[in-house]
């Protein structure tokens, strides 16, 4: 597809710091969202002709609601703790890529609007009028985040630029600017469930031949079913896992080992999505909606848990927000967390001793682990600090006979993004994907090179497909990105016909 | 931008992909295809073909297991995985395939 050259970054041993290159990525910003997308989430549909007024008016409502926020622009120090953290700096060189770069461009107009020194003295405290110039740069910028919260860690002050950059994408949402990708998929999981825009037969079809598939090579008729009533857990799983691969192959785990625990389950149509796109845009209102559809198909279908299938910020949103967001679950058995991820029903499993696995039966490969951002740094999992990085190793270890870590800086609450997250999945943003993934492939280079890597194990619907190109694009293969649960399923000895 | 094909314009969005489905006709995925520096065979349109008839039952593009396993049926299981669909279309079946099959682009994290 007609992708414009740009410089393929080599990859080193360690990623360097590089030298600054002013304006290297001012040229890229995603399509536009069109009319018919802004306004079914209730946004303008260009932008508005007083865009400056709305605008300063959005800020001041969000520095209100949100006192982090205000927290935030003022505490700052400068102290650039935070410059060489972020993956797209580190594959671009831009200095606005920079997370206190990036942070300026909001704090700068903060400043000039809402603070008393930068209304009288604008230039020595570096305030600035929201002008269409920084509106641009706004909008290319605050789509250059990934939202991975990576810089947060090193803020000695514990600055989040994600926040910031939700907030400055809901201010241009207000204003008619909206991003194509984030905002056509959020209009297609309000109407059909999913972010693909699946519907209930393809959906039925695609579940269907995934049983033909694992009854022809194991002989075992492992089920997947689909808005089955009375049935015990709810699968709330990204839509990727029906659609994509390597995706499916994580799917067919989960399935694997509920049949093997002898667990009622099943997925739903109406809430065919874990994803939840609304937090990527800032959007409370947004990531309601979606969210409340989970709680809506819980009570029609009458289960008793909801398991999060593998997806990085579905599992933020799940962990943190759910039960205020579409809360309270007390129609759910209280004796199990609401909601609960399917690695620890697993891990759950594990230490049960009810599943049981054939360590063998993954021997070809040698597995190395991605911690996706948004489960590393904004979740938990089971009821041990840093569970989120423990649990799936735990399971990998159970699973497999050969696994290593990459480089600590790069790992746990210090992992770096895919390069694809946070809404910037799109191919209109392939170089600063591309980019963005190179440190993350230097890390996984080495372990490849030290101890024979063959595979990348992933729980993120996201991860798992933007690896999927950077691997081809570092020169790695496709295949080599695989879902944990594959593992899992692969290896797990099914004892029940 | 439209594309341009036997004397006929084509409107497509941001990213090349048809607007409007039922406009599709064989020479348009021929001179898509050679935008991006492939020639169609008779592979290509086998799985073009598909994809078509998937879409009019389903309004949606195939899952990509849906597809290689279609794929492994008819031609062979030596064929029914994605490196083969990857060696046909280079930028994944799901997208460009879809693209020359004047399908909309599959979106979400796919």
């Amino acid at each position: 597809m007609a992708v414009k050259e740009f410089e393929k970054p080599i990859l080193k041993e360690y990623t360097p710091i590089p030298e600054l290159v002013e304006e290297a990525t001012s040229h890229l910003a995603p399509f536009k969202s069109k009319e018919e997308f802004q306004k079914s989430l209730g946004y303008p549909g260009e932008l508005v002709e007083n865009w400056q007024e709305v605008a300063l008016g959005k800020m001041g409502d969000l520095l209100k609601k949100y006192r982090s926020l205000r927290v935030y622009m003022d505490s700052c120090i400068q102290c650039g703790a935070c410059t060489d953290k972020c993956h797209y700096y580190l594959g671009t060189k831009d200095p606005k890529n920079m997370p206190v770069g990036r942070q300026n461009l909001m704090r700068g107009v903060y400043r000039k609007h809402f603070t008393l020194p930068g209304k009288f003295f604008p230039k020595l405290v570096g305030a600035v009028d929201l002008t269409k110039e920084v509106l641009d740069d706004w909008y290319s910028y605050y789509h250059q985040c990934s939202q991975c919260r990576r810089c947060a860690v090193f803020c000695p002050i514990g600055i989040d630029t994600a926040e910031i950059s939700m907030a400055a994408r809901e201010i241009m949402d207000s204003v008619g600017v909206g991003q194509k990708y984030c905002n056509e998929i959020i209009g297609k999981a309000n109407k059909i469930g999913n972010n693909l825009g699946l519907p209930k037969p393809a959906l039925a079809d695609t579940l269907e031949g995934l049983e033909e598939d694992v009854e022809e090579e194991t002989g075992i008729d492992v089920k997947f079913p689909l808005d089955v009533k009375g049935a015990d857990v709810l699968l709330i799983t990204p839509s990727a896992d029906f659609f994509a691969e390597p995706h499916v192959d994580g799917l067919i785990g989960y399935a694997k080992v509920f049949h093997e625990a002898g667990m009622s389950w099943t997925l739903s149509s109406y809430a065919s999505e874990a994803a939840n796109f609304g937090m990527f845009i800032g959007s409370y209102d947004n990531m309601r909606k979606l969210a409340l559809r989970i709680r809506q198909a819980a009570l029609d279908l009458g289960v008793k848990r909801i398991v999060f299938g593998e997806c990085g910020h579905a599992w933020r949103v799940a962990y943190s927000f759910l039960n205020t967001l579409a809360g309270p679950f007390d129609f759910l058995d209280p004796r199990y967390p609401v909601p609960q991820h399917i690695c620890e029903v697993t891990h759950d499993l594990i230490n049960k001793n009810i599943l049981k696995f054939d360590k063998s039966a993954n021997d070809g490969k040698v597995i190395t682990f991605h911690d996706s951002c948004n489960v590393a740094r904004a979740s938990g999992m089971g009821d041990v600090m840093g569970g989120q990085f423990s649990l799936p190793r735990d399971i990998i270890k159970a699973t497999t006979n050969n696994f290593y870590d990459m480089d600590d800086d790069t790992i746990m609450e210090k992992t770096f993004c895919c390069g694809g997250g946070g809404g910037l999945l799109t191919d209109d943003l392939i170089e600063l994907r591309m980019k963005g993934a190179q440190p993350r492939m230097e890390a996984l280079k080495r372990v490849v090179e030290d101890h024979g890597v063959t595979h990348m194990a992933a729980i993120c619907a996201i991860c798992k497909s933007q690896f999927s190109k950077a691997f081809q694009y570092y020169g790695f293969e496709l295949d080599q990105i695989i879902s944990l649960h594959q593992l899992v399923g692969d290896a797990l000895i099914m004892t029940k016909k | 931008m439209p594309i341009e094909v036997n004397g006929k314009s084509f409107e497509t969005d941001e990213e090349g992909y048809l607007a409007d489905l039922s406009l599709w006709e064989k020479d348009l995925a021929t001179a898509m295809a050679k935008e991006d520096d492939i020639d169609l065979t008779a592979d290509h349109w086998d799985i073009i073909n598909f994809l078509r008839e998937y879409y009019e039952e389903y309004q949606i593009a195939p899952a990509v297991r849906v597809l290689t396993k279609a794929v492994g049926k008819k031609l062979g299981k030596d064929k029914g995985n994605s490196k083969y669909l990857y060696e046909l279309f280079p930028y994944g079946p799901g997208k460009q395939a879809c693209k020359f099959a004047g399908l909309p682009k599959p979106t979400g994290c796919v």
